[in-house]
């Protein structure tokens, strides 16, 4: 069906600024997506809530607070609690290497760092939602 | 469980994929609306317009959080403009809808306008009866009025709130046109801003020269602040009542239906035009013959209409 991806954006942690999430919010919606934006300083239980009701196809994570390894996890756990981890999770911002695979291992699909182009996380998410 | 029964027993990932199914036009949820369709109609629409940043959805979250307390459950559509070149769309309102977000009874989603304006799609409308059926005693339908949306809006709606700010200045005027006979209720938002008494002056001025029967009233209100919203959810009540009262409640939703029908035919007919490859040749040849000047466009409409439409040979 021709129709288009949708996908939540959300600023998860404490950390009061969200350029990086406005930027990647923009470049899915000029690669044609339905972005959902929720604003900053969302609990996992809220990103799980907008999730389900917004049915999207993916779960885009930025986060700079450095509470990564705790709030990632919590969101992938959240989402199987519903019955939902159909729903692509991706997460981007200031995460160390050595952390990634642990991310990984909790149900996190892919993990973006500074520097990634924009293009990759978008063809990225266009592959893999279901 | 199927889809049908799940949407039924209130589970909220039904809901939201059945939202999804009727937007991408799907045909076997609209199997399943044909068969719920009988348990919709008993929510409340209301309608919520104005300008980009009037702060519609906040005063949707503080109109919400307030329903809430006479314990009333309540759905959310927020419609965002979709862009016409590459179909995405920012959907921001949940942004300011954060004290409403976590009620279990509050049901919010955000839809993209996909082509229609920032307006009411049949989408919209679908998705509209699928928290009616989900049992919402309250329906509220975000759009960013622009021309077109809020006439489409009153469509679908059973009370249309138009939001207004200070400061609107000659714009008031420009708008007046469309806005002013479309508005059951009027609210004055950011009414702590400079001009406000003002504005509400001059939208009560030319609401004096409207001849319906119905006279909307106008509330000051500051959403942020969540001043005025409980004086101006009376009002929507109050004009409840009065279309109840006077039999307008019936007659609105006739019209409303009665219209939507008309589009939906109108839908499907312009579907048929050009749903298959014979026929789109059909267009493209008559076109040509009509850009030429070898056909008149009244002659071709006629052939266009027995050939496709009828299907005659
Ligand atoms: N000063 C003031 N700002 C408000 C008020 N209501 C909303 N705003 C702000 O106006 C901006 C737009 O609000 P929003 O609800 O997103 O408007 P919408 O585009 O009409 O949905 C936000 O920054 C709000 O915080 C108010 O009553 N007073
Ligand atoms: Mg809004």
């Amino acid at each position: 069906m021709d129709r288009p991806i949708r996908v939540l954006v959300a600023k998860p942690g404490l950390d009061g600024h969200d350029r990086g999430a406005k930027v990647i919010a923009r470049a899915l919606r000029d690669a044609g997506m339905e972005v959902i934006y929720t604003g900053l300083r969302q609990t996992p239980e809220q990103i799980v809530n907008a999730a389900i009701q917004e049915d999207v196809d993916c779960v885009a994570i930025s986060i700079l607070s450095g509470a990564h390894n705790t709030l990632l996890p919590k969101v992938v756990a959240l989402l199987k609690q519903e019955n939902a981890e159909d729903i692509l999770v991706v997460g981007g911002g200031v995460i160390p290497d050595e952390d990634i695979p642990f991310l990984k291992e909790s149900g996190i699909s892919e993990v973006f760092t500074p520097g990634t182009p924009t293009e990759v996380t978008i063809n990225y998410i266009r592959e893999h939602v279901k | 469980m199927t889809l049908e029964e799940r949407l039924i027993n209130g589970d909220r990932r039904a809901v939201a994929r059945m939202i999804t199914l009727v937007e991408n036009n799907d045909h076997d949820a609209f199997e399943i609306l044909k068969k719920l369709y009988h348990r919709s109609g008993n929510a409340y629409v209301i309608g919520i317009t104005g300008p980009p940043g009037a702060g519609k959805s906040t005063l949707t979250d503080k109109l919400v959080k307030h329903i809430r307390t006479l314990g009333k459950t309540v759905g959310v559509i927020a419609v965002d403009p979709t862009s016409p070149f590459t179909g995405g769309a920012i959907l921001g309102d949940r942004v300011r809808m954060s004290d409403i977000s976590m009620d279990p009874g509050v049901f919010i989603r955000s839809m993209g306008a996909r082509g229609h304006l920032g307006g009411i799609s049949q989408g919209t409308s679908a998705a509209i009866k699928v928290l009616d059926i989900y049992g919402c005693d309250y329906i509220f339908v975000e759009t960013v009025g622009v021309g077109q949306s809020e006439i489409d809006i009153v469509k679908n709606c059973d009370t249309t709130l138009m939001v207004m700010v200070p400061g609107l200045g000659d714009d008031i005027q420009a708008i007046k046109a469309g806005v002013m006979e479309i508005g059951d209720v009027f609210a004055i938002n950011k009414s702590d801003r400079d001009g406000a008494k003002r504005t509400a002056r001059e939208i009560n001025a030319m609401l004096d020269f409207s001849s319906k029967d119905w006279r909307p009233p106008v509330e000051m209100v500051i959403a942020t602040e969540n001043q005025g919203v409980d004086k101006l959810f009376e009002q929507v009540e109050v004009h409840r009542q009065y279309l109840e009262e006077t039999g307008n409640f019936q007659q609105r939703r006739f019209d409303n239906t009665k219209n939507e029908l008309i589009e939906m035919v109108k839908h499907k007919i312009v579907g048929q035009l050009m749903d298959e490859s014979y026929k789109q040749e059909i267009v493209n040849e008559l076109s040509d013959r009509v850009a030429k000047r070898m056909l008149d466009p009244y002659t071709a409409i006629d052939t266009l209409y027995d050939k496709v439409i009828k299907q005659e040979s």
